[in-house]
Formats: C-alpha cells, structure tokens, sequence
C-alpha cells in the first residue's frame, strides 16, 4: 500500500468519520467516550480538534488511525480513509497503514522515544519496515527533514540518543519520524503542551512547514486556543464526546456561535488590575544556590514581594524559577544571602524553622495528582494541616474542613473521596484548601495552572484571586504563561539560566523597552490571532533574533 | 450529563471514577475473580490455620503423651503410628502446625518490623544512614543464611526466641531491600515533600504517608518471605538445632522418623510417616505461594484479560 506523493491534490476528501461511537471500560461497565461524533478531512488540510480533558479528542484522534486503545472499543460508525474501511480491516492490514500513511506524534516525545537507540534509526524504523524506501535513503531524508525542521546539527543530530537533545528538539524529531514516510495523514496529539513557549514558536513553525510542503492532512489535538489558531483550517470542538461547533478556522475564532465556545474564548481576557504596596513581606537577598558540586544554579538572585499582592515569576524551564522556591521553602539551603520574612531572617534550612514560621508559608504545586496521597481522602489532606498547626480537632475539625470546602467552591459530599475520584481542577482545588487551612501569609504557586484546561484555569486564578482579596494573601506565582502572568500578576520577575533579569511593576515590565530575553519570551506567547504566528517569523526574520539552534 | 449547561462549575466538573465500592464489595469481587490455584490457596491455609489453633482439641492425645509400644503401626488407635518414644504420631503433626507456623508467623512479622522500618527510613534519609545501612544489609547477605544462622545458633544456643531473633534478622535483610526499593519511588512525590514542608516528623511520613502506597509489594513479600522462613525453622530443627525436642514440630518429626522410610518394602504405612510432615511443609507452602502469586497479579496492575 505505497503512498504515492506526486498525485496528491489538495481539497480532496481523505478521512471520513461518520457516527462515531467509542466506549470505554471501567468498573466493569462500559462507558460512552465520543456519542456519535462525524469528522471530515481533506487532503492539506490541519483540523484543530479542541475541548477540556475528558472531551474525547484523543480518543477520536486515535479512532482516526481505525485504533481504540487498550480498554476502549468503537462501537458503531464508519472511518473510511482514500476509500478503506478501517473498521473492516484487519490488524496486520491496519499495521500497514499505520507508520507508512497514517502517523502519530505523541504528546510526551521524552517518554515515547526509545532511550536505548538513536534518533535517526528510530526516526526511520517504520519507514524501511514497510519497504518504503531502504535504510539509507530514508536516513538522508531524515537528514534532510532535520533540517527543515531546524534542527541543529542536521547531519549529525540523528547519531545522538534521545537523553542526549533537549525536549523541544525531541519533539520536532518526532515529527520527522512521523514524516519520514510522507504520510498522507497525520495526528499530532498535543504536541507543544510540554514545551516552553521560546521553544513552542519554533516547533510549531517547522511543523506547519512541513505539513504545508508535502500537502498533508492532519489533525491537531490540543486545549490551548492560541496555538490552534496557528495552525489550524478548521477548529472542532468537543464536549462530552460530542461535537460542539465545527467551523473553519477563522470565523470559529471571530463569531464563535455556541455559548460553550464563547466561554472557551472568554478565558484568555481575564486580568487584574495591578497593586502594590510598600510593606514587603518575603525578601530575597542575594541568593546563590547549587545542587552540590560547582555549579550555581541560582547566581545573586535578590527580589521583593510586597503583602497582599502577586509577583509572578516567570522564565523558561531551567531558569532557576523552580529552585528559588526550594530556597524560600527551605528545601534548598542556600550557600550565599538570606531569606526574610517580615523582616526577620528565616533559618535557612527546613529543619531549623519553626512550626509557626512552617504555616506562614505554604506551597502548591503543579501537578495535583502528585501533590496529594493517594491513599489520603479529602478529609485527611485538608484536615490534617487543621490538626497540625491549629490541633483543632472533632467536630472543630469537621466545620472547618467544610468552611474550606465552600471557599473552593466545593460541598461536603468530597469530604470523603480519593483524589482519584476528582477531576483535575477539583485536585487543585484541594491543594489550595491545604495550603489554606494553615492560615498562611505566603503561597508559593508553583506553575499551579500549567497542567489544566484553559476553561478550569480561569476558574482556579479566579478562586485565587477571590481568595487573595478576602484574606490579604501574598503570591509567589511561578509560570512561564505569560497570559496566566496578566491575569493575575501585580510585579512580575523576570529569570533566565538562574539570575534574575528585571523585576518591576507588571505593566512596566510587559510594555516596552524589553531586554533582549524578555522581549525573546513575550512575544512567543501565541496570540488568538491567526496570522500572530506567520507575522512573528517574518518580523524575527527581518531582526535575525531567532536564532536557528533554538534552546 | 447534557451539554445544556454551558457555565463553569467547579463542583460539576467530569472526574474519572465516580464510583467507590466499600472494603468488602470490593474484597468480595476480586474474590469472585480469583483463580482456582488461589481458592485451593487460601482454603487450605485456613485448614492450616483452624488446626494450629484448636490443636488440643482436635488432637487426640498430647504433644509428648509417651505410650508404651514405640513405632507402633498404623491402627485405629493410633491413626498414623507412633514415633520412635511412642508417641502419637497425628497428634504431633497437629502441634506441629501450632508450633511451626507460630513461630514462622512471629519470625516473619519480626523481620518485616525491622526490615520494613530501616528500609523506609533508609529511603527518606538517602544519605550516610541509607549507605551504612544498605552496605551492611549487603555484607549479611554474602553470607549463606543457612550456615549463618547455624553459627549463630550455636553461639548463642538454640531456643525459640533466639531461634526467631537470628531468622528474623537474616530475612530482614531481603525485606529491607525490597521496602527500600519500593519506597525510593514514593519519596519522590510532592506530597512527601508537602508533609515535609509541613514539618511532620518522620514517623509520621513513614506510616501516613509511605506506608500505605508501598503495601501491596509488602503484603504479597510477605507470603513468600513467610514460606522461606518456614522452609529454614523445618530445615534447622531437621538438624537439630532449631525448635527443641519434647516440642513437636514437622522438621524434627522428619528427622526423627527418618530411617522409617527403609521399611517401605516390608510395610508401605510405616515408610509413609515420615513422609506425613514432609508433605504438610510442601502443602503448606505450596498454597501460599498461590495465594501470593494472584495477590502480586492482581497488585501489579497487568491486565492480560480483555
């Protein structure tokens, strides 16, 4: 079943989905996932297929390949595919299919690449599998496919092993897996949301180009509206498994009709006013840090964070953001400078502060699934700083934890549930009600919204925010969002490879003069706009900013 | 649900499972599911454990009841015979349950006690302590446990609690490796470090925490660790230095009876006796080791039904 390139044309009909109905298995009963969803692609054409988590995209984006995952069964529907019936093959013809006209790249390029093999020999693997083209050949257009993907290094990258590039440049070798055997079809499941937005822009770009140039099909899975808005003809949106709204590209995002897709674009016009104040609760002084050995992760890193109000912290993975938390929190001791709080010198190490000093600072991360035990229920996780810290107890206790509840928004009927019967932002939820029931001055945020849906993020900075106003609590925000940094921010800092580049007022900071990296940072931030991307190319084109090597 | 409502609510928001069943409906359905092998298991352990622990009423006559014809044969009086001091044989294969699995279980729960506890800790303490301990833990397991405990028997005389000390220590090594292993995994998690953020102690993190996520692995150790343990207080009476005579126990009922089985061409009961707790040892620990293997099935998540 060779693909064969030459006669392709563009605009015609490539996939047809038609009643789709996908069930999954749990508890013993099988569920309804995607309730009779139709999909049509053509030739050169990307369609965005958006919604929250639990919507079904993935699971459609894999029905589209004629695969259910494990657990999973497609119940009715046809997909027909150049004329095939995916239903009615079989799964060696499907294997065919599969990695010579249809390909897939994953959302985690990091964990879905062998770590034991080199790039180029697994980038060409299904290509010379199905006697596509032999080895050597698909390897010198692997080359050249790194290379229009702007890789660094194309001729040699691939000799590499997966440990050895960094995420970014693992993803867009993925892509050239994906495309080493010019597919006529391709899925891309949320292939950016790892990435740094520096990095994002680059991957993004290469990937259009390369969809562009050889007329091929893809559907884009993501929830992030921006990035849709870039590369997408066509926007899908899911709901509960069913289709929403179906419209080309540009009128989805200027006359969005269905009042859940309004939402979805609402989210992203939420900002504070900015405030501040004089009174500085957390002061950084001069900080060096390191994970032993000789090399300084965090070099001279001073700022201020005023009570009452949010600085947002913002930088790339690896800009230390993270690891100035861990010297706040006193995880990390550092081995130059000082922390105060409230004026008065923290002792460096967790071990010495006291359990007062322990409550007025508290923590929440960004994955909440990790964040809280397992084993531990609602009841225990918020209960137990009530406990600790107060010694409240009893029916204290309980009339407490529902007071907490209600903050969040929640009701008593969670008291008793694992965190794996919540859904992502209810987790969250409850991580903020367990920094909250210690009473804290300081929440260090730690990238706390990165891992939600746009529509669940809203709702969370929202709380935030609310919960800011009501009992004066201070923001350490650490992100590398920059619309996240708008909506709730007062000061921003800006960090880059463990220093601290400018610290100031959030409205100072985002209007320019820019330094050169924050400039580099803020206008990565895609935009809903659709050309937002094509004219940042041109422009850094024209300036020579962006440089081919990426991160 | 509907696609009706369009506003956000946090509470409304889809969660994965929303569905929990209570211990025993759950406890009940994996039991519903549960192979042949491990029925067969777990029936046979609770025979086991219904006769060690009525043992003087079920057993017909004392555990060192001596009666005046040694080696007598197989007869309505004396089911099984009696040994080589005439005494009931079937009797002291029903003590034998109660002593040897008694002192098997209490050795097991000792060496998971220890073992458990420092490899946790060795866990979350990941410095000098882990190494100390983890090299130590290395240099007891060179040695060979048998011969080991055989000198460690002899140097501080062979009684039950020193019995159940010396194994209990040994064996702790292979639980230490195992709960450390399984523990560096939970560590890692942010709600450790939260707990650790909160200033909890570490007690409080080793059983609030850690414990809980890491007692699957621990549980079905425990099955096959009790086996082994078993093996070696069977194998060590056998040489005469595990649980002492009048006490009746299987490994020394082999040895004592052993030479019984020369007879087998004169009279094919007789040859049997010594036979008789041999077998109970291989039962025993044969139905365990079912139990424990669906146990380590069901825990470890493979799912090879569709």
């Amino acid at each position: 079943m060779k693909s064969d390139s030459e006669n392709r044309t563009a605009g015609d009909l490539l996939l047809d989905m038609r009643d789709i109905h996908i069930e999954g298995f749990s508890d013993d009963i099988w569920h309804p996932i995607i309730k009779g969803v139709d999909l049509k692609l053509h030739r050169g054409e990307i369609m965005g297929l958006i919604g929250e988590s639990g919507a079904g995209k993935s699971t459609l984006g894999k029905a589209a390949m004629g695969y259910a995952q494990p657990g999973c069964r497609i119940t009715k529907g046809t997909i027909e595919f150049d004329g095939h019936d995916l239903r009615k093959m079989s799964d060696s013809e499907l294997r065919q299919l599969h990695g010579s006209r249809i390909a897939y790249v994953a959302q985690s390029a990091a964990a879905s690449f062998n770590p034991a093999h080199r790039l180029i020999n697994q980038c060409v693997e299904a290509t010379v599998d199905h006697g596509l083209r032999s080895a050597d050949e698909a390897k010198s257009d692997a080359r050249e496919l790194f290379a229009a993907l702007q890789l660094p290094d194309p001729d040699t990258i691939g000799e590499r092993y997966p440990h050895q590039v960094s995420g970014g440049q693992l993803q867009r070798a993925m892509t050239a897996m994906a495309m080493s055997s010019r597919p006529d079809l391709i899925i891309f499941d949320e292939p950016t949301t790892a990435l740094d937005v520096t990095t994002q822009v680059e991957v993004l770009a290469a990937m259009r180009d390369i969809v562009e140039q050889f007329q091929t099909a893809a559907i884009y899975i993501t929830h992030d509206l921006a990035v849709v808005a870039q590369m997408a003809d066509v926007i899908k949106v899911l709901r509960y498994g069913e289709t929403v709204e179906d419209a080309p590209a540009r009128q989805m995002l200027t006359k969005p009709e269905m009042a859940y897709t309004k939402s979805l674009w609402a989210v992203r016009s939420l900002e504070k006013p900015q405030e501040t104040s004089d009174d500085i609760i957390l002061r950084v002084n001069g900080v060096d840090a390191s994970y032993g050995g000789s090399i300084k992760v965090l070099e001279d890193v001073t700022m201020d964070i005023p009570r009452g109000s949010t600085v947002a912290v913002v930088g790339e993975s690896g800009s230390g953001k993270s690891t100035t938390a861990r010297v706040i929190t006193g995880l990390l001791p550092p081995i130059k400078g000082d922390v105060l709080f409230n004026d008065e010198p923290l002792p460096l190490a967790l071990k010495d502060r006291s359990k007062d000093q322990l409550r007025r600072i508290q923590m929440i991360y960004q994955m909440a699934d990790t964040a809280m035990n397992p084993k531990h229920t609602v009841r225990d996780i918020i209960g137990r700083p009530l406990e600790f810290y107060l010694g409240l107890s009893g029916k204290q206790l309980d009339e407490r934890i529902s007071e907490l509840l209600k903050m969040i928004e929640l009701d008593d009927s969670f008291m008793e549930r694992l965190p794996n019967e919540l859904s992502g932002g209810q987790k969250q939820r409850i991580c903020i009600a367990r920094a909250l029931a210690a009473n804290p001055e300081l929440i260090i945020c730690d990238e706390v919204t990165s891992a939600l849906d746009q529509i669940v993020q809203e709702g969370i900075l929202k709380l935030l925010l609310r919960l800011q106003k009501e009992f004066n609590i201070t923001y350490l925000f650490i992100t590398h969002d920059i619309a996240t940094v708008k909506a709730i921010s007062d000061q921003i800092v800006v960090m880059f490879q463990g220093r601290v580049v400018e610290q100031g007022m959030k409205n100072d900071i985002l209007s320019p003069p820019h330094p050169d990296y924050t400039q580099l940072l803020l206008s990565s931030v895609p935009e809903m706009d659709p050309d937002w991307l094509t004219q940042l190319l041109e422009s850094r084109a024209e300036s020579g900013a962006m440089s081919a090597s990426g991160n | 649900m509907s696609t009706d409502d369009q506003t956000y609510s946090a509470a409304g928001e889809v969660a994965s499972v929303a569905l929990r069943r209570t211990w025993w409906d759950r406890t009940w359905r994996s039991l519903k599911k549960a192979p042949v092998t491990a029925w067969f298991g777990m029936i046979v352990i609770a025979c086991y454990v219904i006769v060690a622990v009525f043992a003087p009423i079920i057993a017909p006559y004392g555990q060192s009841e001596i009666f005046e014809t040694p080696y007598a044969p197989w007869s309505s009086e004396f089911w099984f015979g009696t040994d080589q001091l005439g005494r009931d044989v079937l009797s002291r294969l029903i003590y034998g349950a109660r002593n040897t699995i008694g002192i098997a279980v209490a050795t097991t729960a000792l060496s998971f006690l220890i073992g458990g506890s420092l490899g946790v800790m060795a866990a979350i303490n990941r410095s000098w302590l882990d190494q100390a301990l983890s090299r130590f833990v290395d240099v007891l397991m060179a040695i060979p446990s048998l011969i080991f405990s055989l000198m460690l028997l002899s140097i501080f005389g062979s009684n039950v609690i020193n019995l159940i000390i010396i194994i209990a220590v040994l064996d702790a090594t292979r639980v230490f490796r195992l709960a450390r292993a399984v523990s560096l995994n939970v560590v890692v998690m942010d709600y450790v470090e939260a707990s650790r953020l909160r200033g909890e102690s570490l007690s409080w993190v080793m059983r609030r925490d850690i414990l809980p996520n890491i007692l699957p692995p621990l549980v079905a150790e425990f099955g096959l660790r009790f086996c082994f343990v078993f093996l070696t207080i069977a194998s060590l009476s056998f040489l005469g230095v595990g649980i002492q005579p009048p006490t009746a126990d299987w490994g020394s009922m082999v040895r004592e009876n052993a030479q019984l089985i020369s007879f087998a061409e004169y009279d094919m009961k007789a040859a049997m006796t010594p036979l008789l707790p041999a077998g109970a040892i291989a039962l025993l620990t044969v139905a365990v080791n079912f139990v424990v293997d669906w146990f380590l099935h069901k825990t470890s998540g493979i799912r090879d039904e569709k």
